[in-house]
């Protein structure tokens, strides 16, 4: 895919336009968005996105409450059709797709507000994850055969082995549900990686969390994109996460972008210190 | 306790309590133990209390684990009722079958395929909408197969099988007559086949629950974007989880409608469907076992009652609503779970006095 995608010069990134960090340059951007919009009614929720994420870039995206964040998290999986425009997943155009095949196509999310299986263990949580990763038939479940021992032991195996990832294997058979605040968040993150993405969304992933849990979460964030060579794009409010391990950072208010760059641009931008860091100082 | 071990272990208590049932029934049949005999009328009640159980289970499957309410369950118990009535009779023409065992498979997998069928066509529109409007229509798709089935005539003649719409010229023996229903009906069901349809009615239930296609209809249930989100194809797994509850609800419909000589599409209304989400909604919603106790002991109060006569439906309601009110107070459930907590501790204590 990536060969084909490098003869195709119009999809190479525009370097002006693009906060593709330098190992990536080279290979196929695993998300491009174009002139992405979506209308509700006659709001403009999200208007003229433009973004182009490197295969293993860490991304951030904020922007002050009710900006379009959440929004552009749900056009770019499929969650809205957007109304205007373009979204291009690891080479390849998403129009017309619904949520599960776009999921296929290996971009996977967290939700802000938690939308965990919560009357399913937290091994089953994992299991739905892997889904489309380590499949039998309707029949083959029904009749117990061979298929369906072999594959269920994978599939407790794989299970475990992401678990460890949070060192969550002990919870295993913990109802979901059940889990503190800041367990259930991760439960989520490792359920979004059972679908063996290649472009990981987390919306607020650490939301309700203390200094201590946010340190953890930046250090396994990186440790993930690492370990599975995957691209993160993540919504934060929390700064010191935001300016800590993205490395490329867009801004969105009233659904347009008005900055992008890396932290320390980000910082000294004078617009997104008006619509955003300004506000805060004067709390 | 692991958790495959403990679905295992209580799957296993379901299928113990369904045989040993099944097993005292037959000795109180067989009447080999003196004193103790099953009465007349709760003899005539076996068969039907298997329909039931195996009409319960299935809509649980709808309305418990796939989280669809679905109010045209008698729908499909109909056509599979008048499919399996028909291909009996057609075999018994056709081949001369004689062994009664044999017609009475083949009709129910019939019913179970023709509900099936029905189950897609009806699918495909309803499990597009949600909550109340999928329940509204369910109900309207349950009253219209009885309608259309009121306008059907079928007969066989040497053999051969005459359909009709509207319009009962038929050659040779008519044997569904529109609202006359079907009359003449060979009674080929026997409770030992009753018995194994619910046992493969838990088996196909109950493997689901617990396999990757299971998890996923659970998984729509619980968090429909999320399941999305993993990339779970909601409409194949609805579609999954209504189609085999309809197979199962038209089994069993083959089975009741050979159980009596005569029966109607009227027998199939929305009573029919309200009764049986009453069991399923009595034993608790997607509680497979509950299902089942709900189902027998539910089809058996009323024959109990006779001798309250006049006051027996007023009676059954009464009971309904206890039962409905014991299982939601929470007075009852801490007493219980202080029972059971203390069961529990005796058990672990036995267990460290053993080890000693």
């Amino acid at each position: 895919m990536t060969q084909k995608r490098k003869s195709d010069t119009k999809m190479v990134p525009v370097p002006s336009h693009s906060i593709v960090p330098e190992r990536d340059v080279d290979k196929c951007p695993v998300l491009e968005t174009r002139h992405l919009g979506i209308e509700f009614g006659g709001l403009k929720a999200v208007e003229d996105f433009n973004l182009t994420i490197g295969a293993t870039e860490i991304a951030g995206l904020i922007g002050p409450n009710g900006a379009g964040k959440t929004t552009v998290f749900n056009l770019l999986t499929k969650v809205y059709q957007p109304t205007h425009g373009v979204v291009i997943l690891d080479g390849k155009d998403t129009a017309g797709l619904n949520a599960a095949q776009a999921s296929k196509l290996g971009i996977a999310r967290t939700f802000q507000n938690i939308r965990l299986f919560g009357n399913m263990t937290v091994e089953d949580n994992v299991r739905i994850g892997l889904h489309n990763q380590i499949r039998y038939n309707m029949a083959t479940g029904i009749l117990r055969l061979p298929g369906y021992w072999k594959q269920e032991k994978a599939q407790h195996q794989k299970a475990l082995e992401l678990l460890s990832i949070f060192d969550m294997q002990d919870m295993a058979d913990k109802q979901a549900g059940s889990l503190p605040y800041g367990a259930q968040r991760r439960l989520e993150i490792v359920r979004a990686l059972a679908t063996n993405p290649k472009l990981l969304l987390l919306d607020e992933p650490a939301a309700g969390m203390n200094p201590h849990e946010t340190e953890e979460l930046m250090e396994n964030i990186i440790k993930i994109r690492d370990q599975f060579q995957i691209a993160i794009m993540l919504i934060e409010h929390d700064m010191n996460l935001v300016m800590g391990i993205c490395e490329g950072i867009c801004v969105l208010n009233y659904g347009r972008i008005i900055a992008k760059g890396t932290a320390s641009e980000i910082q000294s931008n004078p617009t997104v210190i008006e619509a955003y860091l300004g506000k805060r100082k004067e709390d | 306790m692991s958790r495959s071990k403990k679905n295992f272990i209580n799957n296993l208590i379901t299928y113990g309590i369904v045989i040993a049932a099944f097993l005292i029934c037959q000795l109180a049949l067989s009447g080999s133990i003196d004193g103790f005999k099953m009465s007349r009328s709760l003899k005539g009640q076996l068969i039907p209390i298997c329909v039931y159980i195996v009409m319960a289970v299935s809509l649980n499957l709808t309305v418990g684990i796939s989280g669809e309410l679905s109010l045209g369950h008698a729908g499909f118990m109909s056509v599979g009722a008048f499919s399996g009535i028909i291909m009996s009779t057609w075999l018994a023409s056709r081949f001369q079958m004689e062994n009664e065992a044999v017609r009475l498979i083949l009709s129910l997998i019939t019913g179970g395929i023709f509900a099936g069928i029905a189950g897609v066509l009806i699918g495909i529109p309803v499990l597009r909408l949600r909550g109340d409007y999928l329940a509204i229509v369910t109900l309207a798709f349950g009253e219209i197969i009885r309608n259309v089935l009121n306008c059907l005539y079928f007969s066989i003649d040497e053999g051969r099988l005459y359909m009709n719409f509207n319009n009962p010229n038929l050659p040779g023996r008519i044997i569904y007559n529109g609202p006359a229903g079907a009359t003449g009906v060979d009674k080929i069901s026997t409770f030992v086949m009753g018995f194994a349809l619910v046992l493969f009615t838990l088996f196909v239930v109950l493997n689901l629950i617990n396999s990757r296609s299971g998890r996923a209809i659970m998984a729509i249930r619980d968090a429909r974007v999320a399941a999305e989100s993993v990339g779970i194809n909601v409409t194949k797994y609805k579609m999954m989880a209504f189609v085999t509850s309809a197979v199962l609800g038209g089994m069993a419909g083959a089975l009741y409608g050979l159980n009596i000589s005569s029966v109607t599409a009227a027998k199939f209304k929305f009573d029919t469907s309200i009764l049986v989400l009453v069991f399923v909604v009595l034993g608790g919603i997607g509680n497979i076992r509950g299902s089942i106790i709900a189902a027998t002991l539910l089809t058996i109060l009323p024959e109990m009652l006779r001798a309250f006569s006049d006051y027996r439906m007023l009676v059954y309601a009464v009971v309904l609503i206890a039962v409905m009110l014991a299982t939601n107070s929470p007075f009852l459930a801490s007493r219980l779970n202080a029972v059971k907590a203390r069961f529990a501790r005796k058990a672990k204590n036995g267990k460290e006095g053993n080890a000693a």
